[in-house]
């Protein structure tokens, strides 16, 4: 198959002096952070910098790496009708404005994964983790989203496994399939976990997530009943409600109610389960639904929040650049070395395979126009990364000290202040402890030591900020448990929404076997494919929280193995693509950042395999503890028996499916490869099946601002700024009718 | 989105008012009865259209037959 021909948008236009000057300035602007990031040892610097370099390198990266992509690259054609034109319905295809699809775009990707991630990683320092956020994104995460968008609306929105199957074979879309199921297992219970973890023995946090239960349902009820669609206003009233339950329940932990609010953790499991359950069996209108707009309009409110406040906050990083757990590898937080766990911890921000499911689904049905595949695929994706860097901010802001004494599991740093202190002490770092005290008591917790998964950190770090800017520290405790509420809103809906999308997988593969199971409306069914879906991620989460070694410990590895798994199968199916439309020159686009992705992912579940050293590998956990059984000793963590025998279960559990994971990478890699060398061999027998060329009938601009050319084409098919349906009937006369190119 | 053209700094408000009230329609997906209506009588003016009620069940019906439409991610 031959290159396809440029498309006549693709003009080649020189820069002027004055962009010359501007993106100068730009580059100037992030090579100056990245230097004082980089430099500095030792002494402390303003976050500001971490804010110049990543702006800076995310501006030169979308005005030209995704340019090259866009043009030179994927060749998007502004000519060519995207199915939301072609198959236009006015309810799921249609043309919509590239500022609302960019908003859906952005609200789709990111969540909570973004704000766990960094947070962890920040035990090797700063440095590391921001070096992966930024440099990740450019070259893989934002490319990623971005060529999974073109292809996918090329093929009138077929999902990542639609096109695995069609594509690469039965073999990869199968190893697709499972590795999508398996991601959604310990996607739902790591997240469940991060909440766990933030609302045990927290009355305050309890209540005010509690609340958004009675809240949603609320809101269900008024839009099905009383005003169908007005979904502004009862977000705004539902928001309102929010806000005083997260002050109603600092009047709750204070009153004698608060006992009946502290739960334990494994409480707590049980009631997630429950919850997870009930919420994927009842209809979508009463709480799935409603709690999707509530979590929706606070996460784009937060973050909007969030960045003002940096942005007037210029808080101080306090931790080092690069900590001694970068190259020694036995940090608390999560155990490995820099390469290739901090690549692995954090996924979201940097590169997430779980975005191409959404760049493959929703998204492209309702690309207006080709050109905006970049704004909306890359740019959405750089926004998510910001969001990361800000997070890896709230996490650099507060102590060091307290960072490890809230991010190590219970078995190392004790359950009381002095205990942490000590321990603490012997990372390398200092914290009283009337400070660890003082820390919980400000927030009005009654303790903040290891309350590990990121959460409550990053709400320590938010609250700060926040504190800065408006209330000063009479505030902290509210924006404390402002952010918890935020990041468990979300979480809640994505456990929602992904024990059913789970559950849909499931009833679909079973149906295969015993037919009324594909049927929604097939109660029996529904209920044992849902009771499956939660009960795999429930006994992760039941297991996380009973785990001696600390849950988030010996999980979030897998979770981040996981989502780059996804990652490979999506550069996979991305490259092979490039490779069969006659792209081959340019295939290391998405081949490169493949290549890393598979040599992180590969020596990541190696180590978890095969490493000698019990706080890395599984097996080597299992061998140690399965010894400690048999010669009746109690190693620590473990207390007792049965904890030994938990810690051996949870080994062999995990790095089974470690292996399972590296199995199916290898599956993948190898089924592209194989119809990647047939492709090049036999250029003639390439079948694709991208939708034929259609001329597209709509103007407009690709950007957020049109440009001076696009300003002029708009006028001349009598259209608005915001562009449309051209008005004259006829084909422009500036296009012209493209013939036998394609 | 109607451009009013408007040279005063109070237009200019309203017009920014109005505007964000339009994005906020359409990202929360408020305005997609409006877009049905609009694309069933674009192409027969008299077309029969379902009522808002019903449209709203429906949609929400689509996704609870389909749970992958409308995914967030993690």
């Amino acid at each position: 198959m031959p290159e396809p021909s440029a498309p006549p948008n693709s003009r080649a236009t020189g820069l002027t002096p004055r962009s010359i000057v501007i993106w100068s300035l730009v580059a100037l602007a992030g090579a100056a952070g990245w230097a004082v990031l980089a430099l500095s040892r030792g002494e402390e610097i303003s976050a500001a910098w971490m804010l110049a370099a990543a702006l800076g390198s995310y501006a030169i990266a979308y005005r030209f790496y995704s340019r090259f992509i866009a043009h030179r690259v994927l060749k998007v054609d502004k000519t060519r009708a995207t199915p939301a034109e072609r198959l236009d319905n006015g309810v799921d295809f249609h043309p919509t404005d590239r500022r609302v699809l960019f908003g859906h775009h952005f609200a789709a990707v990111a969540g909570a994964g973004p704000l766990v991630g960094p947070v962890l990683a920040a035990q090797m320092g700063y440095l590391p983790g921001t070096i992966w956020i930024i440099v990740g994104v450019i070259f893989a995460g934002a490319v990623q989203d971005m060529v999974t968008l073109f292809f996918s609306t090329r093929r009138d929105g077929r999902s990542l496994g639609q096109m695995a199957r069609d594509e690469i074979g039965p073999f990869g879309g199968a190893a697709a399939l499972i590795a999508v199921f398996a991601i959604m297992i310990i996607l739902l219970a790591v997240l469940a976990l991060v909440i766990v973890n933030a609302l045990a023995h927290s009355p305050w946090g309890v209540f005010s997530i509690g609340m958004t239960i009675p809240i949603a349902l609320f809101m269900g009820v008024y839009l099905r009943v009383l005003r169908p669609g007005r979904v502004t206003e009862v977000s705004v009233v539902g928001v309102a409600l929010l806000l005083l339950a997260i002050v109603a329940g600092g009047w709750v932990a204070e009153s004698s109610l608060a006992d009946t609010f502290t739960l334990e953790p494994g409480t707590l499991v049980i009631w997630m389960i429950v919850y997870g359950f009930l919420a994927s069996v009842l209809p979508v209108w009463m709480l799935l639904a409603p709690r999707d707009y509530l979590s929706t309009f606070m996460k784009v409110g937060t973050i909007v929040l969030l960045a003002v406040g940096v942005f007037v906050a210029l808080p101080t990083l306090k931790m080092p650049a690069v900590t001694d757990f970068a190259s020694r590898g036995d940090g608390p937080v999560f155990a490995g070395s820099m390469f290739p766990f901090v690549f692995i911890t954090i996924a979201c921000g940097a590169l997430s395979g779980f975005h191409s499911l959404v760049s493959s689904g929703t998204t492209p049905k309702m690309v207006q126009k080709e050109t905006q595949i970049r704004m909306i695929g890359y740019g959405a994706m750089l926004t998510e990364s910001f969001v990361a860097v800000m997070a890896m901010i709230t996490a650099s802001i507060i102590d060091p000290g307290l960072f490890f004494a809230i991010n190590s599991p219970a078995g190392v740093v004790g359950t009381t202040v002095q205990s942490a202190s000590e321990a603490v002490a012997n990372f390398g770092f200092t914290i009283s402890p009337d400070q660890l005290a003082k820390a919980a008591a400000d927030v009005e917790e009654a303790s903040l030591l290891s309350r590990t998964g990121g959460a409550p950190t990053f709400a320590l770090g938010m609250s700060e900020i926040f504190s800065a800017v408006v209330g000063g520290t009479a505030m902290k405790a509210f924006w404390y448990h402002f952010a918890i509420m935020f990041e468990a809103l979300f979480i809640l809906t994505t456990v929602d929404a992904g024990t059913r999308v789970g559950r849909f997988m499931l009833q679909d593969t079973l149906g295969n076997v015993y037919k009324p199971f594909k049927q929604v409306s097939w109660k029996p069914g529904v209920w044992f494919a849902s009771a499956v879906v939660v009960g795999g991620w429930g006994y992760f989460l039941w297991v996380g929280v009973h785990d001696p070694l600390g849950g988030i410990n010996q999980l979030f590895p897998l979770f981040g193995i996981a989502n780059q798994l996804l990652a490979a199968v999506a550069l996979a199916v991305c490259t092979t693509l490039l490779v069969k439309s006659g792209r081959l020159k340019w295939a290391w686009v998405t081949g490169v950042p493949l290549a890393w992705d598979v040599a992180v992912t590969l020596t990541a579940s190696w180590q978890k395999i095969f490493s000698d050293d019990p706080r890395v590998g599984f097996f080597a956990q299992r061998d140690k503890y399965q010894a400690g059984i048999d010669s009746g000793q109690v190693l620590p963590p473990a207390k007792s028996m049965d904890d030994m025998h938990t810690v051996v279960t949870n080994s062999t559990v995990d790095g089974v499916l470690s292996a399972l994971f590296a199995l199916l990478i290898v599956v993948v890699i190898a089924d592209a490869g194989r119809v990647c060398y047939r492709a090049i061999r036999r250029p003639a027998d390439v079948k694709l099946s991208e939708a034929p060329y259609t001329e597209s009938r709509i103007v407009a601009p690709a950007g957020l601002f049109p440009t001076a050319e696009e300003k002029a084409e708009l006028v001349a098919a009598g259209l608005g700024p915001e562009g449309g349906v051209r008005k004259d009937g006829g084909t422009g006369d500036e296009v012209p009718a493209q013939a036998g190119s394609r | 989105m109607s451009g009013a053209v408007a040279a005063r700094p109070g237009g200019r408000l309203r017009r920014a008012a109005h505007w964000v009230r339009w994005y906020v329609r359409e990202l929360s997906g408020e305005a997609a009865y409006d877009r049905y209506v609009a694309h069933a009588r674009s192409c027969d003016p008299d077309a029969e259209v379902l009522t808002r009620r019903a449209f709203e069940r429906r949609r929400t019906d689509a996704r609870e037959a389909d749970p992958r439409e409308g995914f967030r991610c993690c």
